[in-house]
């Protein structure tokens, strides 16, 4: 794969970056006392990380319409085990 | 692959171990896989047969309570991990994917052969949990697997292994289908059982990781004491049963599917009739394998579960009869008028039809939320269990087995021998597990060692009819061994069935194919003139 298709060295330390820069707002947050929304900020900090790694890191940024199927599909799986599991943990 | 094939030898000619151990051929590690299975496969039936054997007296007469249940543990674990899992995907289906989409091999090789020894690491890692064996049952249900002095961590990090094995086995097929289907093999173009695997290979890489999650979860608890399930440390036990179910109700269709998609190949070859609804029955796999991760909760109705998600997965359970019933009635519309001929593996073909309708047709006692409450870990289940994936998936498997055996040896089959044998199996089969649907729905629960006596003819029934499965499948595996040993050579055809794999020489070549073949048809095509499609 050309360097082109991947993405430049600057782009890589540009989300290295973010990458740490939202690992210490994750820590930062924690010592906030949020109730329930403390896991809701966490899980949406660390999905913005999980979307960085795959769209810059493993390319998924420039790869067809396939591979993307491929990589947002089973999040819909993990929508459904987390939906699932709350419809009885919450309603118990 | 690079490039053409310089030699035609068949697969089998190469001698020596090494040729086996560091063979990339998916043909010879899809015999590898088989061997391994069907070991296990031995293995469990042992262990249910001693079951069994326990089962013929009230009381607990030949082992010790923990003994039984170590004994239905290991015959269920090894069964669903080791045999009944693997069996057909990576055995039959890394024979007969790349065979059947025209190519040399599957699209990563390597990773193909790894993926058999982090099976055999997984397998050795069982094995080596019996120094302190599981007495959980296959579900390693929480609290008591969290707890109990048993090699649970081990066991389970086996069974992880396994697991991995199985995500690279799916994916490796997956990119297979896509990528290597020869010039002119459309999607509609393939054999069902492509169609079959490929759903299940989806189920494969989505829902393995989450009991391999699930597992390491249970591993922290045990190991390092961090609550998951404990409820007294604020854990919920229930979790478990959510995380393990959404990975094993899926995972039935991973054992189905395949099974399912050889019947689909073995029906109109021995009808002599285009496969009825070619569309219909591709799609319904991949609608099983979807709607097959909306009612996990199923198996929690009585767990304690909320009354909402009860009456939620109750509901969209009903939903999974519907694609499963299009495949049925499609198989009986290819038999209608067909010409119709009994060899051996449309024997167990017809056998899975029947058999997986009555294990189907029972499910909606178990979904249904008040029955349930009746029939749950009840024997009633153990029938129902048996008769999806004994008498679907391992028919199915045996099906696949006799269909392909001249394929795979180059060897023809003593007919007479694999028709007594399958008598004897039709018969203790239903012997054994028809009996378990009366015991259940008197009440008998499972996994007990004793039980009141009132159940005791009935036990006995099933116990004689374990007997005479068991010859059925030991007279079936011997006419195995005399047909490698002794049988006819077999022409490249003796089916005169239209798919790839047909078209070779029996055994292929080690490159499957003299040249890559152009697809101009679809392969049901039986009394039809060619240049259709589906």
């Amino acid at each position: 794969m050309s360097q082109e298709s991947t993405g430049s060295r600057r782009t890589y330390f540009i989300v290295y970056a973010a990458l740490v820069a939202l690992t210490v707002v994750t820590v930062l947050v924690s010592y906030v006392n949020l109730g329930l929304m403390n896991v809701v900020v966490a899980l949406a900090i660390a999905s913005v990380k999980a979307s960085l790694v795959a769209l810059f890191f493993m390319h998924l940024k420039s790869e067809d319409r396939l591979v993307w199927g491929f990589a947002l599909v089973p999040l819909a799986f993990l929508a459904l085990i987390i939906g699932g599991t709350l419809l009885d943990t919450m309603l118990r | 692959m690079n490039g053409e094939p310089e030699t035609g030898r068949g697969y089998l000619e190469e001698r020596g171990w090494r040729s086996w151990a560091y063979t990339m051929d998916h043909k010879r590690i899809g015999v590898m896989y088989l061997c391994t299975t069907i070991a296990f496969f031995f293995i469990g039936g042992i262990f249910a047969l001693l079951l069994r054997l326990e089962l013929l007296s009230p009381q607990a007469k030949y082992f010790s309570d923990h003994a039984y249940n170590v004994f239905f543990t290991l015959h269920g674990a090894m069964m669903i991990f080791l045999f009944i899992i693997p069996a057909i995907p990576s055995g039959l289906g890394n024979f007969f994917i790349p065979m059947h989409i025209g190519a040399r091999d599957v699209a990563f090789p390597r990773l193909n052969l790894a993926s058999y020894w982090i099976f055999v690491a997984g397998f050795l890692v069982v094995i080596a949990s019996l120094v302190s064996p599981m007495d959980t049952g296959w579900t390693f249900y929480t609290p008591y697997s969290a707890k109990t002095g048993a090699a649970v961590a081990t066991l389970s990090f086996g069974i992880f292994l396994i697991g991995m094995s199985s995500i690279l086995t799916g994916l490796n097929f997956i990119v297979t289908i896509h990528m290597m289907r020869a010039p002119g093999m459309t999607w509609h173009r393939m054999p069902l059982f492509l169609w079959g695997m490929y759903a299940t290979s989806i189920i494969q890489v989505i829902a393995t990781p989450v009991v391999g999650v699930t597992f390491l979860l249970l591993a922290m608890e045990r190991i390092f004491g961090v609550a998951f399930f404990d409820p007294s440390k604020g854990g919920d036990p229930v979790l478990f049963q959510h995380f393990f179910w959404f990975y094993s109700h899926p995972v039935v269709y991973v054992m189905i599917l395949p099974a399912m998609g050889i019947i689909s190949e073995v029906i109109p070859v021995f009808s002599r009739k285009p496969i009825f609804g070619y569309k219909a029955i591709a799609y319904s796999s991949l609608a099983i394998a979807f709607l097959g991760f909306l009612v996990w909760g199923h198996h929690m109705f009585t767990s304690g579960m909320s009354p909402l998600a009860n009456a939620f997965f109750s509901f969209l359970t009903f939903f999974v009869a519907v694609p499963t019933a299009v495949k049925v009635f499609n198989w009986i519309a290819t038999l209608y008028k067909g010409s119709i001929t009994f060899e051996a593996p449309m024997l167990y073909a017809l056998t899975f039809i029947f058999l997986f309708a009555v294990g189907g047709l029972t499910g909606p006692f178990l979904g249904a939320l008040a029955t349930d409450v009746q029939l749950h870990d009840t024997y009633f289940v153990v029938a129902h269990f048996h008769y999806t994936m004994m008498g679907g998936t391992v028919m199915g498997f045996f099906a696949g087995l006799h269909y392909w055996f001249p394929k795979m040896t180059g060897k023809m089959l003593n007919e007479k021998v694999a028709r007594i044998a399958w008598a004897l199996v039709f018969l203790g089969f239903n012997v054994t597990f028809f009996t378990m649907f009366i015991t259940g729905f008197e009440g008998m629960p499972r996994r007990y060692a004793e039980y009141l006596p009132r159940y005791h003819v009935e036990n006995v029934i099933s116990s004689i009819g374990s007997a005479i499965l068991a010859v059925g499948i030991l007279v079936m595996f011997w006419n195995f061994l005399q047909g490698i040993r002794k049988g006819p050579p077999a022409p490249g055809n003796p089916w005169r069935a239209l798919t790839l794999e047909w078209q070779t020489s029996s055994p292929p070549i080690t490159e499957n194919f003299p040249e890559i073949p152009v697809v101009t048809d679809w392969p049901y095509g039986y009394g039809e003139p060619k240049g259709r499609t589906a």
